[in-house]
């Protein structure tokens, strides 16, 4: 019943942004053992085909929530995923944050250049996955974990 | 003896070519395992070429993608050829803008192309019959 025009008082909304996020489309999925890292993947999937992305775009958002789960896992000694599906102005995305309490990144631009890496990866998955979402940010201070939050937006190629 | 958890990934021989096929749940351990138990055997069968179908895979990650390219360096310093074949499409494209190129591996569009490549023909011997 709520539309984007209208003012329904019953709709929890967030106060400033033009996006408003409805809080119970969002699951929270916790990263902290392999097992993890394909149950992730399968709700990030589930959620794309129910946002109606296309075949092209789920493996996008998959591909880029594998990376970054893996970087909480891997580096940020375990983590949470938390996938939501927002909308703003008529079009539905899908929006991943991960959050882990690890050392943190203490330069963001190099961690997103491709190349870098101080694991057993070809360092491609943070610069990687910031190519295969539309917005993305990186949130990390030294000794105090890092919050990636990435959204793919339905209609960007209509 | 042997206490190596396996990929549970099939390893056929057909003389000397190795064919396998990754399944599309992949995790970190199967990976690896797989490329353990892929080495072994193509040690002691003595292959020489190696065609893995990847038809299966909906995703293509840069730990599956490391693996695929450890994989092959690895077989070839062995003295083995591998393809990957049968990759999807929106892999892909999705690979390309993680900015993997897959380097060193050689691909194919299809597992029958693939062991085409290795000098495995369809029927060879339905093509030596005379047309009718």
């Amino acid at each position: 019943m709520t539309r984007a025009d209208g003012h329904t008082a019953a709709a929890p909304r967030t106060t400033g942004v033009p996006g408003q996020t409805r809080p119970q489309d969002s699951t929270t999925h916790t990263v902290c053992t392999e097992e993890d890292l394909l149950h992730v993947r399968h709700a990030v999937r589930a959620a794309t085909v129910l946002a109606g992305f296309g075949i092209v775009d789920q493996t996008r958002v998959v591909t880029a929530a594998s990376e970054l789960a893996r970087n909480a896992y891997v580096h940020g000694g375990g983590g949470t995923l938390t996938i939501e599906i927002v909308r703003r102005l008529g079009t539905t995305g899908i929006r991943l944050t991960v959050e882990d309490e690890g050392p943190g990144i203490s330069d963001v631009d190099a961690a997103l250049t491709d190349g870098f890496t101080t694991g057993a990866g070809l360092g491609h998955g943070l610069g990687g996955a910031r190519r295969l979402m539309d917005d993305f940010a990186v949130r990390s201070e030294p000794g105090r974990g890092t919050v990636v939050t990435a959204t793919r937006w339905h209609t960007r190629r209509a | 003896m042997n206490q190596r958890p396996t990929a549970g990934v099939p390893i056929l021989r057909l003389g000397d070519v190795l064919v396998s096929g990754l399944l599309n749940e992949l995790d970190d351990k199967s990976a690896l395992a797989f490329t353990e138990e892929l080495t072994e055997t193509i040690a002691t069968t003595g292959a020489r070429g190696v065609l893995i179908d990847i038809s299966r895979l909906e995703l293509v990650d840069s730990f599956v993608a490391r693996t695929l390219m450890d994989l092959s360096t690895t077989a070839r310093l062995l003295g083995a050829r591998v393809i990957v074949a049968g990759m999807r499409p929106p892999v892909a494209i999705t690979l390309v803008e993680l900015g993997i190129e897959l380097a060193g591996v050689e691909t194919a569009l299809s597992a029958e192309q693939g062991m085409a490549a290795l000098g495995w023909y369809r029927g060879a011997s339905s093509q030596e019959r005379p047309e009718p």
